[in-house]
């Protein structure tokens, strides 16, 4: 079967900056995949060429959808890209701060949905009925994160982990095939952390997702995800399972440095 | 006591036409952060309109109400579409240069559409028609004019279904939210492009329909109302504090009534005077603007 993201010898260059360079990485059908590194390695950058928001300086990437023919995503912009079916929640929150909960979730349903100015202005059947559909998805996906007694709060307002969680629903609410993860358990406290590690799980599952994160949290990596890549200054230096990962020399040194050897 | 309720609706009536101005200041402003100095020119282009549009319906026998639904339709889309294709041509190639070019492309493009319509037109002041009726009921009425209640009763509905528009439709929340986070916008599927454009058609319809009453009332329009206009409204979006929609409403009629007051009480010679004094010294003590949030810098 065909991998549902497809990357191969992705290369990101800023000026004489060479910042991703002949990555190769693959996430197939209901995987959990994690992406780890130090910091500075290149993951948020490598997230941002997949997201349409870089336009990488060289290689392939190619999404197949599962009930779309393939597609290669290199040139797409961002809107363009969540259209087909990625989404991603960032490492720093950013909601719509000034929105309510269900508002934020909402706008994730516009590119699903179509009435536009003069729908808005004569609200005929249509339009009324696809703002309630809008309404019932969005607090469908509020419902799976446990967020549904916060729907007219502003997001401002919500505790951290709480926000947290608002993002993965809005991700979720665009019908993505694929979620990218920066980072969901920064800042989260370890019990946080395991609900997190359960609810993710639990998405994917219920949602027929493929999942790829970046996580500096070493324990939900090792008991999530299925297989692991490790970037170090922009180079793919190991992948595998999380055993062999973590047996791997070479993720050893760039995390710890060199042993010296008397 | 009459001489204060005239002012008083004079002055509204003027704040009305410069709030309908200002909501689109403000809106442009509100998401993508650019002053479309253009914007006058979109109220003035309007009027014209209409004025052609009216001019040849009457000849056809039109008439009364229909005359003046029919022309102001015509001189909305009119502009709706000049302020389409003016963020196309002078503000969409700009959108990732510096700040300063946007803003120099838009007084480019506000100096080019007013020697356009001067080369097109005439340089002279045109009669405006009429096109409000009398009402019966305001035989007896000396305080407010017929027109003047219009102006008041469209500039409140137009501001209420914005309003309506921006909390509880999906453009509206799409619109909110590319103001707040573009990227972030554009990564749950918003196309940004589109509800830019959307902006500038709502900002241009309103200045429109403010174009057609305000003229059809005065009763006469030349090139360059759309400047002076253009920059009392821009006046009141900052005064209300820009980027806020009721913040431009309520400084396009303070502004209307310190001008009214003003001009009834002192002398007509100080009308701008006060406006802009009054600008000044609601900046110095409120720079933000009435209603404005002090905006910390994004990081």
């Amino acid at each position: 079967m065909q991998p549902v993201l497809d990357v191969k010898k992705l290369t990101m260059d800023f000026g004489g900056l060479r910042a991703l360079e002949g990555i190769d990485l693959q996430v197939n059908r209901g995987e959990i995949v994690a992406l780890i590194g130090p910091n500075g390695a290149g993951k948020t950058t490598f997230f941002n060429c997949i997201t349409g928001i870089y336009e990488p300086s060289g290689g392939d990437m190619i999404i197949n959808p599962p009930d779309k023919p393939a597609k290669r995503i290199n040139k797409l912009k961002p809107n363009t890209v969540t259209e087909s079916g990625l989404a991603r929640t960032f490492q720093n929150i950013r909601l719509f701060q000034k929105m309510t909960v269900l508002e934020n979730v909402m706008v994730a349903r516009h590119c699903r949905t179509r009435s536009g100015i003069l729908g808005a202005i004569f609200r005929g059947t249509k339009t009324c009925a696809e703002e309630q559909e809008m309404v019932d998805f969005s607090y469908r996906m509020l419902e799976k994160v446990g967020l549904e007694g916060y729907v007219n709060d502003l997001a401002q307002e919500l505790p951290y982990g709480a926000q947290r969680r608002l993002e993965i629903a809005r991700a979720m609410a665009t019908e993505p095939f694929l979620l990218l993860l920066d980072e969901p358990a920064a800042g989260m406290n370890p019990r946080e952390t395991r609900e997190l590690d359960a609810l993710i799980t639990r998405i994917r599952d219920e949602e027929n997702l493929s999942i790829l994160l970046i996580e500096h949290d070493m324990k939900l990596v090792m008991s999530i995800s299925q297989r692991i890549y490790v970037l170090d200054y922009g180079k793919m230096i190991a992948r595998g399972t999380p055993a062999e990962v973590a047996a791997d020399p070479n993720v050893v040194k760039a995390y710890l440095g060199e042993t010296f050897d008397a | 006591m009459e001489y204060f309720l005239e002012l008083f609706f004079g002055g509204l009536t003027r704040g009305s036409i410069y709030a309908l101005i200002a909501l689109g200041y403000t809106m442009v402003y509100g998401i993508i952060e650019l002053i479309n100095f253009a914007h006058g020119e979109i109220y003035m282009i309007g009027a014209f309109t209409a004025l052609i549009a009216a001019s040849a319906l009457a000849m056809l026998g039109m008439d009364g109400w229909s005359l003046l639904a029919l022309s102001g339709v015509i001189a909305i889309i009119y502009s709706a579409a000049y302020g389409f294709t003016i963020e196309k041509i002078a503000y969409k190639p700009l959108r990732k240069a510096q700040r300063l070019s946007p803003l120099i492309s838009a007084i480019g493009m506000s100096i080019f559409l007013q020697n356009y319509v001067l080369l097109a037109q005439t340089s002279d002041f045109l009669s405006f028609p009429a096109l409000i009726d009398e009402f019966s009921f305001m035989e007896n009425v000396t305080i407010i004019g017929s027109a003047e209640l219009v102006i008041i009763i469209t500039t409140a509905v137009a501001t209420a279904i914005l309003t309506l528009f921006i909390k509880f439709t999906r453009m509206g929340r799409a619109m909110r939210a590319v103001a707040q986070d573009k990227t972030m916008a554009m990564l749950l599927g918003v196309n940004v492009n589109r509800v830019i454009s959307a902006t500038f058609i709502i900002g241009s319809a309103l200045a429109a329909v403010g174009g057609v009453l305000i003229s059809s009332q005065i009763g006469q329009i030349n090139f360059y109302i759309g400047f002076i206009a253009g920059i009392k409204a821009f006046t009141a979006a900052v005064l209300g504090g820009i980027g806020s929609i009721p913040g431009a409403v309520l400084g396009g009629l303070v502004l209307g009534w310190t001008e009214s007051f003003a001009t009834g009480y002192i002398s007509s010679d100080y009308e701008d005077v006060f406006a802009f004094g009054l600008l000044v010294f609601i900046l110095i003590f409120r720079p933000a603007g009435i209603l404005g949030k002090a905006s910390s810098e994004k990081v």
